[in-house]
């Protein structure tokens, strides 16, 4: 028995019933005082792994040993108890409640039957003074930012005695700064006996927070690793199994007969008296894919809701292809402007994930000719497509009728590219489409992308992932306060730290300089 | 028009809205610890109609008004548990279920009052008891306020003092905040061990109870008897109240006096020879134009 392991795992294997094997006889350590790193594709069995850890699920055989002893959980109850503790990417709060109250929740101490909170609040308070937590007790949780939510489900694990912290994702909700201050709060946490086990698909922060990693793929734990010891690009081989390769200019066709798809014109949107959107002009071309950068909040998404017909712009003119978009309802945007849309938010407009895999298919043009008899749907016709596209996407499912939302991440956006790109647009709007996608899937989404562009179609990539916008756009602009500040048409020699001045509003470009080079060769 | 006014400005109307409010009052309060719990007691109408003939045939044979009470109590309960149950533990929609439970509820009481006393329409026939109105010391002799508040019947004034009762269960109790919790967000309350359904079982079990009082108070209190379908849709304006008072506890006390005032009002025009199928609809209409009202409001807000 390895007494400097607080948690350990031996063979533990998973099998759903319906046979999905999830995990296959994972052995791993975690020491006393270390923060330790599980990384792996979407689907390679991490959140499996850990649920069976913090006693969501019950391993198919193998032990769990909790300071030497093997202990066996029956439910999150009992994981918490001998002090396992795990933050979820969706909050355990109830927004209603304040700080203190969530803190207790299920354990309120009670006088004559009353809820009396005076000791307990003390010890939170303490506690969050110890790590250094501005959080006041009495606020309620629906007013707090994202980050500071995080913060009251550490608060409340550690208040619960928490020696092991497993947090999921923990990253993908908070800003730069906010992750900054996260990382310092974990190390004091280590600092302090407590061990952390942290998820994550960002390799770069991995390499910067852990002590050692864990490679999980396909549901096998492929190896562990001191942080010092490996290279991102080896962890990352480790990972898929294969090179990534965030390079794509061997694939881009040189485009000829290039023209002016989407033409935006002093187009501006306001909230009251914010401007959201400043007198935005710009072009994207067929055969280009335009990347759109800028820290989230500064006009990014909002472009897109004016774009898309969501929202509709205070002044200004959008046309594709000589076609205004103004008043437009969003159904006549996408069948007769030819505009399609990956969004962001793939679980909510995206896809429907109670449906099926082939409903979602169709989802953007179900009422083609092609998928529709006189009356009743063409099923026939709805099937062929969507085999032939979870194929030609390697959509890793069971059967096209399979509901959708039982997939991983990765291949649900899978299916939303493939309906997009098939509805064969003239301008397909991008919004982080490889956003909490697996590295493979990835470059695979990219690839169809500049397919795409390669058959002169045009495209707005919104990335916030700035390797990505790199690698994949032609050109790129860059958002500000809700203004193009910068204009990059050539990106051999840009940099990542280039677009971040322009990015923080550091440097910025003469907009008529901008708007010139935008129309040059136009 | 001065003497028209004069109708609702008269001790005897402040009076009737406490006592038309009661019935509503009690199922409105037992809806929001449901809703609370995120599950709405939508049987609110046939459970108390359930209790109220059960208050009534208990009293009859026992001869004991107050046991006639209990049972009323009892048979809220145990008709919410049966929803509870179904829906909860085995998966029946609860929409479902308590649209099944108000059919039955409606012709199964016909049924048993016919088995009782060989009528289909009402009681009349048997010797049910009545709860006791109480005169209340010192304030009965205070001019209009004593004739408004003093000499209800004591379901009126356990309305009155539920409504204390529930503000503090839910807002400082372990219960309440368990309620609210389950109801907000249940995998965050399951996550600290609270049991999810059991919490929402006994809610529903709760809100029976009210519904149970609320009963009895219709066949033992309002009226002496039991008539056939004699909620007349209070169950459902009930649970208009609790939607409107967005299940907070003083909020949805005032929209259930306000539905009050309204039926006060149309009891008083029935007797001034205004078309009494108009005046009748006056509380339904009401809910309608609240309920419009809300939404018209809500959907401001959010846009």
């Amino acid at each position: 028995m390895n007494q400097e392991y607080i948690l350990e795992l031996k063979d533990i294997a998973k099998v759903y019933d319906n046979g999905v094997v999830a995990n296959k006889k994972i052995s791993v350590g975690f020491r006393k005082g270390e923060i330790h790193a599980i990384v792996g594709e979407n689907g390679a069995g991490k959140s499996t792994l850990m649920k069976i850890i913090f006693g969501l699920e019950k391993p198919t055989s193998g032990q769990i040993l909790y300071d030497g002893k093997e202990v066996t959980f029956a439910s999150p109850l009992d994981s918490i108890a001998i002090g396992i503790g795990m933050v979820h990417q969706h909050f355990m709060l109830v927004p209603s409640f304040t700080v203190l109250q969530n803190i207790v929740l299920g354990d309120e101490p009670t006088r004559f039957s009353f809820i009396d909170s005076r000791k307990s609040k003390k010890k939170a308070e303490e506690l969050a003074k110890q790590y250094n937590f501005q959080l006041s007790m009495d606020e309620k949780v629906e007013n707090l930012s994202v980050g500071m939510k995080q913060k009251v489900e550490i608060l409340k694990l550690l208040y619960k005695g928490a020696k092991v912290l497993i947090l999921d994702e923990p990253t993908a909700v908070l800003t730069p700064q906010e992750t900054e201050q996260l990382f310092v709060e974990l190390k004091k946490f280590k600092e302090s006996g407590h061990t952390i086990i942290f998820i994550s698909h960002k390799l770069n922060e991995v390499k910067e927070i852990s002590d050692r990693i864990s490679v999980i793929r396909k549901g096998e734990l492929i190896s562990t690793h001191n942080t010092n010891e490996v290279s991102l690009e080896s962890i990352s081989e480790l990972m898929i199994g294969r090179r990534i390769e965030y390079e794509y200019s061997h694939i881009k066709k040189e485009i000829k007969d290039k023209k002016i798809t989407l033409k935006m014109e002093n187009v501006t949107l306001e909230s009251g008296k914010i401007r959201l959107l400043d007198d935005i002009n710009l072009i994207a071309k067929s055969g280009e894919i335009l990347g759109v950068v800028g820290v989230e909040g500064n006009g990014q998404s909002e472009l897109v809701e004016v774009l898309f017909g969501y929202k509709k712009p205070t002044t200004g003119t959008i046309d594709v292809n000589g076609t205004s978009l103004l008043n437009k309802k969003i159904k006549d945007i996408r069948d007769q402007a030819k505009v399609a849309y990956i969004p962001e938010d793939r679980m909510r407009q995206g896809i429907a994930d109670t449906a099926s895999i082939a409903e979602n298919m169709i989802s953007s043009f179900y009422d083609a000719k092609e998928f529709n008899h006189k009356m009743f749907m063409n099923h026939k016709a709805i099937n062929k497509l969507s085999e032939s596209l979870i194929d030609s996407y390697s959509v890793v499912c069971q059967s096209k009728d399979t509901e959708i939302g039982s997939l991983s991440g990765g291949n649900i956006q899978k299916v939303v590219v493939a309906r997009e790109c098939y509805a064969n647009p003239e301008l397909l709007i991008a919004e982080q489409p490889t956003r909490g996608v697996d590295v493979g899937s990835a470059s695979f989404i990219h690839e169809r992308l500049i397919e795409l562009r390669n058959n002169n179609k045009a495209l707005v990539l919104l990335s916030a992932d700035l390797g990505e916008a790199l690698a994949v756009s032609d050109k790129i602009i860059v958002m500000y306060e809700g203004q193009i500040v910068g204009f990059f048409k050539e990106l051999s020699g840009v940099t990542e730290s280039e677009l971040g001045l322009y990015m923080l509003g550091i440097k910025q470009q003469e907009k008529k300089e901008i708007e010139r080079a935008m129309y040059e060769e136009a | 028009m001065n003497s028209f006014i004069a109708l609702f400005l008269t001790p005897a109307f402040g009076y009737a809205i406490l006592r038309v409010t009661t019935p509503i009052l009690f199922a409105s309060l037992g809806n929001v610890i449901s809703d609370k719990a995120g599950v709405s007691n939508i049987a609110m109408e046939g459970t108390m109609l359930t209790a109220s003939l059960a208050g009534v045939l208990v009293s009859a044979y026992s001869g004991n008004a107050f046991i006639g009470l209990l049972a009323a109590l009892l048979v809220g309960v145990l008709f919410s548990a049966f929803m509870a149950y179904i829906s909860l533990y085995l998966g029946t929609k609860i929409i479902m279920a308590g649209i099944a439970l108000n059919l039955f509820a409606s012709s199964f009481t016909v049924y048993v009052l016919y088995m009782f006393t060989g009528q289909k329409g009402n009681s009349a026939s048997l010797a049910s008891k009545q709860l006791p109105t109480i005169d209340l010391p010192i304030i009965k002799n205070i001019p209009v306020l004593g004739e408004i508040l003093s000499g209800h019947n004591v379901l009126v004034y356990v309305a009155l003092l539920s409504i204390v009762v529930i503000y503090v269960m839910l807002n400082k109790t372990k219960l309440g905040a368990h309620i609210k919790a389950v109801g907000e967000n249940p995998s965050a309350a399951a996550s600290v061990g609270i049991n999810v359904r059991r919490v929402q079982f006994i809610s529903l079990c709760l809100s029976g109870l009210l519904a149970g009082f609320g009963g009895a108070f219709m066949s033992m209190g309002y009226l002496s008897m039991f008539t056939r379908d004699m909620i007349a849709g209070r169950g459902w304006i009930a649970i208009a109240a609790s939607a409107m008072g967005r299940s907070m506890v003083i909020p949805t006390v005032i929209t259930s006096f306000l539905f009050g005032i309204f039926s006060a009002v149309g009891n008083v025009l029935q007797l001034q020879n205004m078309p009494s199928e108009l005046i009748t609809t006056l509380p339904y209409v009401a809910v309608f134009i609240g309920i419009v009202g809300y939404s018209i409001r809500k959907y401001k807000k959010e846009n």
